[in-house]
C-alpha cells in the first residue's frame, strides 16, 4: 500500500492507494479529484509550472507566465529551459500564447497578467 | 478625486478591491487610496497558481485573480488614487478627514465610513531573534518573491529557508525552478506551519528536505551572507547546545509569519484581539470604533484569497450600509483548543442571519466538534474529521434564529472526540 497526499486543493486528503498502475483502490479521498489525481500520479505524475519570461519594457522587466495544462512532472525543467529563452517584445494580453505547443507537448505557454497593456510607452 | 465620499476603502490588494466594489454596488461614493503604482496588493508576485477555487472554479495565478477584480473595479467607474498614502485620519462630526499624501502634494478628504483593507507584514529576522553580523541576503519569503517575480533578479544561488509558512515553500519551489540551490527548509515548531499540499509540491516534488525542530541560531558574513549556524530546538523551541551545525548559504528566506497591519486603525482607537492581532469586528465586520470596518488580512491572516474578498464584500456592503445608529452589542466568548475566532462579538440592532464566522484550532486535532452554545445551551454543532492550524475554517450561521438577547452569553467551543 502506498500513501500519497493529494494536491488539488487546500484540504490536502491523505490518500491510501492499494494496487499498480490503472488498476489502483483510493481510499482516504474526500472527493472523485482526490481519485483521479491518485490515478495520474500512479502512471503519469503532472503538475504545473508558473514562472516569469522576461520582456523588453525596463519598467516590467518580466512577465509572469505558465502552462495551459498540466505537463508531465518529469519534463518540468526541459520546460523550463523552453521558457527561459524566450524574451517578451509586444505588448501582450492576459491569456495570450507565449510559446505554443511547448516541446510538443500538447500545451501552450500562456501569459497570466496584462500588465504590458498597461505599459505607458 | 472629490472632496467627500461615503466609503473610503484603504488597500487595493484582493480584500480592499472587493470592498469597493461592493460598497458601490449599494449605492455608495467610493474612493480607493493605494500606496503603491499598482493595483493588486500582493497578489501581483504571487505567480504561483491555487487562486480562487472556491470562487471561480478554477486554479488562476495571483495576477489572474487580481486582475479579474480589477476589470470589474474598472467597469464601475470607481475613483481611485495610486501612489497615494493615508498619513492621518481623524474622527469629526461628520465621520472622518483622511489625510492623503501624494505626487500632487497633501490633501484631506472626508468620508462617513472607512474600510481598512490594509494586509499584513512579513515577521522579520529581527523579531525572530537571529543574532550576528548584518550581512546582505537575509530576505522575508516576500522579498525574496518581489526580487523574482517582479523584478526578475534572482536573489540567490544557494539558500537556506528558515520557517515553512507558505510563503517560503512557494518560494523554494520558485527558486529551485529557477536554478537557484535550496539546501533546507528549518523550522522551530514540531509541525508544519504551511498547508500539506505545499509540503508536497513545492518541498518532496523537488526533493528539498525539511528539517523540523530546528532553527537558525546565527548568521555568518560582512558584506554578503555566508553561512547560517542550525541548531536543534527542544518541545520549548529552545537551541539545544552541542547541536549546532554550519551551513554555507548565500541568503537566508524568512518564512516565519504574518502580522495584520493596523498602524493606522490602532491610531483612531480601533481595539485589537490579540489572538488574531487585528481589529475585534462584530458580524458586519465594523471594529469598535463606529464607521471603522475591517477585512481581508488585517482583520486576520487567511490562507485563501477567496476568503478574502468574501470578507472584502462583507466589510464594503456593511460600510456602504452604515449609518450612524446606535449599536447593541453582545460578546463572543470561545473555549477550548481555538487559535482563534472571528467575529469577537454580534450587533443586536442588525441582521445577523447569515453571518460568516472563521476560525482556527490551536493545534492539530482529530474528529471534533465545533460548537455554538447560548447560555450554556448547545444550539449549533458542526462535526469535523480533523482540524489544523494551518487550515482556516468557516461557517456561515443564522444567529437570529437563535433567539438572542442583550443578556445572552454566547460561547463558541471545540469539543474533542477522543475515540
Amino acid at each position: 500500500m502506498k500513501e500519497l497526499v493529494c494536491i488539488v486543493c487546500p484540504r490536502g486528503c491523505t490518500m491510501q492507494i492499494e494496487g499498480e498502475g490503472e488498476q489502483i483502490k483510493v481510499s482516504g479521498n474526500f472527493c472523485k479529484r482526490g481519485a483521479e489525481f491518485a490515478l495520474s500520479e500512479m502512471t503519469e505524475p503532472k503538475r504545473t509550472i508558473c514562472t516569469t519570461v522576461k520582456t523588453v519594457f525596463a519598467e516590467e522587466p518580466v512577465l509572469p507566465v505558465r502552462v495551459s495544462r498540466d505537463i508531465p512532472k518529469d519534463r518540468i525543467f526541459d520546460v523550463m529551459a523552453e521558457i527561459n529563452k524566450v524574451t517578451v517584445k509586444k505588448k501582450v494580453k492576459r491569456g495570450e500564447t507565449i510559446i505554443k505547443d511547448v516541446l510538443g507537448l500538447g500545451v501552450d505557454v500562456i501569459a497570466t497578467s496584462g500588465i504590458l497593456k498597461e505599459l505607458s510607452k | 478625486m472629490k472632496n467627500n465620499y461615503d466609503v473610503i476603502v484603504i488597500g487595493g490588494g484582493p480584500a480592499g478591491l472587493a470592498a469597493a466594489i461592493q460598497a458601490k454596488d449599494c449605492g455608495a461614493e467610493v474612493l480607493l487610496v493605494e500606496r503603491e503604482s499598482r493595483l493588486g496588493g500582493i497578489l501581483k508576485q504571487c505567480i504561483h497558481d491555487g487562486f480562487g477555487l472556491v470562487r471561480f472554479k478554477e486554479k488562476l495565478s495571483g495576477p489572474e485573480y487580481a486582475e479579474r477584480f480589477i476589470d470589474v473595479f474598472k467597469e464601475k467607474k470607481i475613483d481611485y488614487s495610486l501612489l497615494t498614502f493615508v498619513t492621518r485620519i481623524e474622527k469629526n462630526a461628520g465621520g472622518f478627514q483622511v489625510v492623503l499624501v501624494s505626487r500632487s502634494g497633501v490633501t484631506s478628504v472626508q468620508a462617513k465610513s472607512l474600510v481598512f483593507a490594509t494586509g499584513c507584514r512579513e515577521r522579520t529576522a529581527k523579531q525572530v531573534m537571529i543574532h550576528g553580523t548584518r550581512p546582505s541576503g537575509v530576505f522575508t519569503a516576500g522579498t525574496a518573491q518581489h526580487f523574482t517575480n517582479l523584478l526578475g533578479e534572482l536573489p540567490t544561488r544557494k539558500c537556506v529557508i528558515l520557517g515553512s509558512g507558505d510563503i517560503g515553500l512557494i518560494m523554494a519551489r520558485r527558486l529551485t525552478l529557477e536554478g537557484a540551490q535550496v539546501l533546507g527548509v528549518y523550522e522551530a515548531k514540531p509541525t508544519p506551519s504551511g498547508l500539506t499540499r505545499n509540503i508536497h509540491q513545492c518541498l518532496h516534488d523537488y526533493n528539498i528536505p525539511i528539517y523540523l525542530s530546528h532553527t537558525v541560531t546565527r548568521v555568518f558574513g560582512q558584506d554578503r551572507l555566508t553561512a547560517v549556524e542550525i541548531s536543534e530546538v527542544d518541545e520549548n523551541m529552545t537551541p539545544i547546545a552541542g547541536t549546532e551545525k554550519i551551513v554555507e548559504c548565500d541568503a537566508l528566506i524568512l518564512s516565519v509569519g504574518l502580522i495584520p497591519e493596523n498602524e493606522l486603525a490602532e491610531g483612531l482607537g480601533v481595539k485589537i484581539d490579540p489572538r488574531t492581532k487585528g481589529p475585534a469586528v462584530n458580524g458586519q465586520l465594523m471594529t469598535s470604533v463606529d464607521g471603522v470596518f475591517s477585512c481581508g488580512n488585517a482583520l486576520h491572516v487567511n490562507d485563501l484569497v477567496d476568503y478574502v474578498s468574501e470578507s472584502g464584500e462583507i466589510a464594503g456592503k456593511n460600510a456602504a450600509e452604515y449609518a450612524q445608529g446606535a449599536r447593541n452589542e453582545i460578546g463572543i466568548d470561545i473555549a477550548g483548543s481555538f487559535l482563534y475566532a472571528v467575529p469577537q462579538k454580534l450587533d443586536l440592532n442588525r441582521n445577523n442571519s447569515e453571518i460568516t464566522v472563521y476560525f482556527r484550532s490551536r493545534e492539530i486535532l482529530d474528529k471534533s466538534v465545533f460548537k455554538i452554545l447560548v447560555d450554556g445551551k448547545e444550539v449549533y454543532a458542526k462535526k469535523y474529521q480533523f482540524l489544523r492550524p494551518p487550515e482556516m475554517e468557516r461557517l456561515l450561521i443564522n444567529f437570529d434564529s437563535f433567539g438572542l438577547t442583550k443578556d445572552s452569553q454566547i460561547q463558541f467551543e471545540i469539543e474533542v472526540n477522543s475515540q
